[in-house]
């Protein structure tokens, strides 16, 4: 099944007539470089690259070879970049790229103390405090910069209850039985182009495992920044929670305003054992490009739950403002019993940005729920697509799913297409899709207007009426974060 | 308060105001009657500084200041308010957060603090009294699933919690039963002091019953053709517009 419900026509319009037609880029504040020197793989990619990635991290041979088997999967799908999503680029030279940027000598400080002063600035103007003193209440900070995790805040505190939350890196070294058992056990190495790379290639990323019975008491969050130039960022994120476990989880990202492209393929697990729950919330600003649709990030992500114990509960938030393409669609796995799985998006598009964003919710075991609610807000030039499967196998009895899609355009340049797909194969399912396409309109900020309201904050007041479904289930530290970054990101489009 | 000479004002190329005058001072209140289509909602649009109509001719004075330079949200601050005749929805937007982003934008304006949430929930009580207005009403989303009727009211509650010096009221008792104009007019009247003033558009007689004007005007093809004190109003009640459009052709042909 395959329903583009709304393209719209690319017509000429009269500039002096229509406010709602110009858009006029916000300056992307997180655009700045740090001068710090960086430890980087040559340029490319090939077997020696992997070596030197698995070397300098001093991987064991199991890891390599994990690692090589995935490269040589990839290398048989050479050519392969998957095509069907409703984004445009020229293909992407995957020699140009280094796979491998560190942060020189930096790398591995035991303590937060030890972190360059520069870095350490950087971060500041961030709004993100490696200093534990004056760190964000209640929340747990992992930061990867470019290739590698510099520090992770909270360590001790957790490892007081149990839970591991550090850098891949550090897990393949500390708890390697762990990361065997469930690294690719939801998305194989052979699962997609990007996957494989990803696989192939990853430099670090967070790992959480929480132990049987425990709630973890704060935010466990991971801040993403690329800084280094010609560089991908590969990152990999595991989260196990077993029986009877919670946790919230926060990813979030920025990078350096650039003219060339940049490569972000990440891939996500999560794993949730019988009545455990895992809440995962992405705050996204990479990058978007200028206002010509030059430079900014490809974030081509890959990011999958899987519900496997009975009455376990995946729930995915994110909220898209930045990238120039996303292609990413986070999914869950209902295979428990009484399972549940939710995704609660929100994707802005200006300019020329253009997403491709869902999720798949596939249905295996008996009285599972997933719960859809898509708001994609476009602007500009940009081109928003949801792309979401609803999967019910033979076996899922009573399974249920509702799936709210709704589009938000301001101005009449951009696009907004919905393909929902379902599948069912058992007659006891029920699946309901709505879908709704509406116009930021004049009418409505003009009465705004007339009430003394300013355009921008209009427009800010509407989006965020729009969006507040899925506002409302971010952790309440990052929800008025959130909201400004909405308004940020489209600022200038109206008016 | 507001001075306006010679108005031309239209839309898409379609002249519709030409020729306008009107003055109002502090403490009146002004009705404009007029048959469909004659401009009054042109006239109220172009007051409020809607940027789809073109003014070609003429000046609007507001309070000392040329009206026309104003952006829509500064005349909104300067103390104009517009009841809409056909207010719109916004989802997920609770009525009471945008009243209080109007309240506050508009104190901001004027260099003042905002008001805080305990000074606001005094405010906004006070006012619903007033207007017999229910809080479920206000936590919904803006006039999202309102009736005609609560539309209309929502309108002169914001008109209360904002307290302009210059209320537009655009046909706000159209849709009304007959105790919702009586709540609307008294809120009106309540407000009323000698440094305000009121331009209501309307229809009907029955509001001018509760709101009395100063002077009723009758709009007809983009101009005041005929002026009088309130007794104007249960004239053209009684005979139509018929009579004033005769009366401006025998003047014409003279
Ligand atoms: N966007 C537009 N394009 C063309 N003509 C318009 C437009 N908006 C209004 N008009 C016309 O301008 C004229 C005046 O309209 P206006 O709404 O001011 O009348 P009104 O006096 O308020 O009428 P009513 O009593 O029905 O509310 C009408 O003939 C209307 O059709
Ligand atoms: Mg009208």
């Amino acid at each position: 099944m395959k329903t583009e419900i709304y393209t719209p026509e690319r017509n000429v319009v009269d500039d002096d007539r229509t406010t709602i037609e110009r858009t006029i880029l916000s300056d992307y504040k997180y655009g700045f470089v740090t001068d710090i020197q960086a430890d980087e793989a040559p340029m490319g990619l090939n077997e020696d690259t992997i070596r030197f990635i698995s070397a300098k991290k001093n991987e064991p041979q199991w890891m390599l070879e994990w690692r090589l088997k995935a490269y040589r999967h990839w290398c048989t799908l050479a050519g392969e970049e998957p095509t069907w999503a409703n984004v445009k680029y020229p293909p992407i030279n995957f020699q140009d790229i280094i796979y491998y940027s560190a942060p020189k000598n930096k790398t591995n400080s035991k303590s937060l103390e030890e972190i360059d002063p520069e870095l350490r600035r950087t971060f500041e103007k961030l709004g993100i405090s490696l200093n534990e003193q004056k760190r964000l209440s209640g929340v747990a900070v992992d930061i990867v910069v470019d290739s590698v995790s510099i520090g992770t805040t909270f360590k001790e505190q957790l490892a007081e209850l149990g839970i591991i939350f550090c850098s891949m890196t550090e897990a393949i070294q500390e708890h390697p039985e762990l990361v065997k058992k469930y690294l690719s056990s939801v998305v194989p190495i052979t699962d997609n182009y990007f996957a494989a790379l990803n696989s192939a290639v990853f430099t670090d990323g967070s790992f959480c495992y929480i132990p049987k019975g425990v709630r973890c008491p704060m935010e466990l969050s991971t801040y993403f920044r690329i800084n280094a130039e010609n560089t991908g960022q590969f990152e990999r994120t595991l989260i196990v929670a077993e029986e009877g476990s919670y946790v919230s989880y926060l990813e979030g990202c920025t990078a350096p305003m650039r003219d060339e492209n940049q490569l972000h393929a990440a891939v996500v697990e999560l794993i949730a054992l019988d009545n455990a729950e895992i809440k995962y919330s992405t705050v996204q600003n990479w990058y978007p490009g200028d206002k010509e649709g030059k430079g900014g990030i490809y974030n081509f992500v890959t990011k999958r739950g899987i519900c496997k114990g009975n009455n376990s509960k995946i729930s995915w938030t994110q909220v898209e403002t930045g990238s120039a393409i996303t292609w990413k669609y986070p999914s869950v796995i209902l295979k428990g019993d009484n399972s549940v799985g939710e995704f609660y998006s929100v994707a802005v598009t200006n300019n020329y940005q253009q997403a491709d964003t869902g999720t798949k919710m596939l249905h295996l075991g008996k009285n599972t729920k997933s719960r859809i609610v898509s708001k994609g807000i476009s602007a500009g030039f940009s081109n928003n697509s949801y792309r979401g499967l609803v999967h019910v196998s033979k076996n899922a009895a009573n399974a249920r799913n509702f799936s709210q899609c709704d589009s938000l355009l301001l101005g009449d340049k951009c696009g907004a297409h919905t393909f929902p797909y379902i599948e069912v194969k058992n007659n006891t399912a029920v699946v309901e899709h709505e879908a709704t396409t509406s116009k930021i309109g004049e009418d409505q900020i003009f009465y705004c207007n007339q009430r003394g309201i300013d355009t921008e904050t209009a427009v800010a007041l509407i989006i965020n009426g729009f969006a507040k479904e899925v506002m409302n289930q971010l952790p309440m530290e990052f929800a008025v974060e959130a909201q400004k970054l909405l308004a940020i990101s489209l600022e200038g489009s109206v008016g | 308060m507001l001075r306006i000479e010679n108005l031309h004002a239209g839309i898409e190329g379609k002249n519709i105001l030409k020729g306008f005058n009107l003055e109002i001072k502090p403490g009146e209140v002004h009705a404009i009657m007029g048959p469909n289509g004659s401009g009054k909602s042109t006239l109220a649009s172009v007051l409020a500084g809607r940027q789809d109509y073109e003014v070609t001719e003429g000046s609007i004075e507001f309070l000392g200041k040329d009206l026309l330079e104003l952006s829509p949200e500064k005349r909104a601050g300067e103390g104009l308010f517009l009841a809409f005749q056909y207010p719109i929805e916004i989802a997920g937007l609770s009525t009471i957060n945008f009243i209080k982003t109007s309240v506050n934008e508009i104190r901001k304006y004027r260099g003042q603090e905002p008001l805080d949430a305990v000074a606001f929930l005094k405010l906004m009580k006070e006012k619903m009294a007033l207007m017999d207005i229910d809080k479920s009403l206000l936590s919904r989303s803006l006039n999202e699933g309102f009736s005609g009727g609560e539309k209309k009211r929502n309108e002169i509650f914001q008109m209360a919690m904002i307290q302009p010096k210059l209320a537009i009221l655009d046909e706000t008792d159209s849709g009304l039963d007959i105790d919702a104009i009586r709540i609307v007019a008294n809120g009106v009247n309540t407000l009323r002091n000698k440094d305000n003033a009121v331009l209501v558009v309307t229809h009907y007689q029955r509001l001018l019953d509760y709101i009395i004007p100063d002077f009723v005007h009758v709009l007809y093809n983009g101009r005041i053709v005929k002026s009088g004190p309130k007794e104007l109003a249960l004239e053209l009640e009684e005979r139509g517009y018929e009579f004033i459009k005769n009366e401006i052709s025998v003047e014409e042909e003279v």
